[in-house]
């Protein structure tokens, strides 16, 4: 509606409101509305369930999904990615990572730069997930996997070494098919 | 108004072993309307329920039960030690009393004497239910002033307000039955149904009846005395292990006695339309069968209707309920006189 064609009240417009609640005509309303509650309801039933029987069944987690780290080593030579920057520490805002980097010697070369991660620790019951140690990692060593069973009975046992982050994990997570 | 007809007479062992098995039917069936209740609920929300424990969830309420009894007998410092304990035996107790008098079928020949498949066929039936649902309400009203606590007094003082004001419409609703059949014996009062069941001439009557059953039970919509949003639990917030297990199964085996009350009262107990038969060993299950099918209903209101507010509850069954109640019983009044002139 243009300024100049505006006129008061044009653009008013008729609510319309629910009868007064209350009285004979209420529990009327009120009966007819429970009918079709009942029928909404019952509606459920014939349509069926709607949940997934977790342990049995599990849904499926898109290529992007933030689960559990994995380390990776390169193919060819099988040395480490990692080369103990500590980015992916520095960049962690939970602080859940601990790098202590070590020199590479020529009898000893575990990555492909010049020092390599002695040590390398995730702590799982901290790690909110966010994904900037991929982000912050310049050689790709560390990328978010599809795993997300992380529970477990000690909160010492949710520390993960660099053993078990280079692990092949076991993929207990299906992924999503392409366009599904 | 004739009273209940006893034209035979039950040995002593025979009274015993019906006071047995009555509380042990009782006793069966509310695990049962548990499991019931939780399955229905998933599959009205569109989920199982639960289904983890045993076969089907099957043993569900075994655990839940044994959860409860197992648990430490706590009660707070300023509780009123005495009341405090024999609240949820009260309730308890008068449910399955209630449940005594619901007549599962007539008096057949077995053992070679007569036996009332009934606790005990009292010749007041519904002043008896009354009585008892009566005495019940002192089992939350008891509970939630001795235990307390805010929420608990809260709980108890709306349970009384809403027991109160529905148990008004609750009878008169039933007498409108009452005049139909002409007799207060539950037992007379199905044999009255033999023709047509009372639900047809008193569908207004059963309706009021079944709406004020649901605050009389403390069922959702109407479940404002232990409203878990608003009160934590209501009456029964300081109970725990045995003694809330058994609020909570008096809670369940009301909705069963209310069940076989409306079965009795209005889908004529054991009979069936077109049946003029003799006993039959089916009419047990004939009532079992009735009685599911309102505990069902009562499932299927629950997983509907949210809870009503306090003054919404206060006014429906004040100024719509009551005055329909007194209406249908004026009119059922004028049409029996009508009909016997």
């Amino acid at each position: 509606m243009s300024a100049a064609s505006w006129s008061p009240g044009e653009d008013q417009i008729e609510v319309q409101r629910a009868p007064e609640p209350g009285g004979a005509g209420g529990a009327y309303r009120a009966f007819g509305e429970t009918l079709r509650g009942l029928k909404t309801t019952f509606a459920r039933v014939i349509e069926g369930v709607n949940t997934i029987q977790y342990p049995e069944q599990k849904v499926a987690v898109y290529p992007r999904f933030r689960g559990r780290h994995k380390l990776h080593r390169f193919e060819e030579s099988g040395l480490e990615k990692c080369v103990g920057c500590s980015l992916c520490a520095a960049a962690c805002p939970s602080d859940c990572i601990r790098v202590v980097a070590a020199e590479n010697t020529p009898e000893v070369r575990v990555s492909a730069g010049e020092r390599y991660a002695a040590v390398y620790e995730i702590n799982m019951s901290r790690c909110i997930f966010c994904g900037y140690c991929e982000v912050a990692c310049p050689f790709d060593a560390i990328t978010m996997g599809h795993d997300y069973e992380l529970s477990d009975y000690n909160r010492g046992d949710l520390i993960f070494t660099k053993e078990m982050l280079l692990a092949e994990p076991v993929d207990s997570s299906p992924l999503r098919a392409e366009g599904e | 108004m004739s009273l209940a007809i006893v034209d035979y007479y039950e040995p002593w062992w025979i009274q015993i072993i019906k006071g047995i098995i009555v509380f042990a039917v009782g006793l069966q069936i509310v695990p049962l309307v548990l499991l019931g209740e939780r399955k229905l609920l998933g599959r009205f929300q569109g989920r199982y329920g639960p289904n983890r424990v045993g076969p089907y969830g099957l043993i569900q309420p075994l655990a839940d039960i044994l959860k409860l009894l197992g648990k430490e007998q706590s009660r707070p410092t300023t509780s009123v030690g005495p009341l405090y304990i024999i609240a949820p035996v009260i309730s308890i107790m008068t449910a399955v009393a209630t449940f005594a008098i619901i007549p599962f079928g007539d008096a057949p020949h077995i053992f070679g004497t007569r036996v009332g498949l009934y606790g005990i066929d009292v010749s007041i039936g519904p002043l008896y239910i009354f009585a008892l649902s009566a005495i019940a309400f002192y089992g939350l009203m008891l509970g939630g002033w001795a235990s307390g606590s805010k929420y608990s007094f809260l709980g108890a003082m709306r349970a009384a307000a809403q027991l109160i004001s529905y148990e008004v419409s609750q009878g008169l609703a039933l007498v409108g039955v009452l005049i139909t059949a002409g007799t207060l014996s539950l037992t007379g009062i199905v044999h009255a149904q033999r023709g047509m069941w009372y639900i047809v001439p008193q569908l207004a009557g059963f309706i009021i009846f079944m709406v004020a059953a649901f605050a009389e039970t403390n069922r959702a919509p109407f479940d404002l005395a232990e409203a878990d949003a608003e009160l934590v639990g209501g009456y029964n917030t300081e109970y725990g292990g045995g003694r809330f297990a058994s609020y909570y199964f008096a809670e369940y085996l009301n909705v069963v006695v209310v069940s076989g009350v409306a079965t009795t009262l209005f889908l004529g107990g054991w009979m069936i339309p077109g049946w003029h038969g003799q006993w039959a060993w089916t009419d047990p299950f004939v009532v079992l069968i009735k009685m599911t099918l309102f505990v069902i209903f009562f499932v299927w209101i629950r997983a509907t209707l949210p809870r009503l507010r306090y003054d919404q509850l206060m006014s429906f069954g004040w100024k719509v309920l009551l005055p329909l109640a007194t209406l249908n019983l004026l009119v059922t009044a004028i049409v029996v006189v009508a009909v016997h002139k």
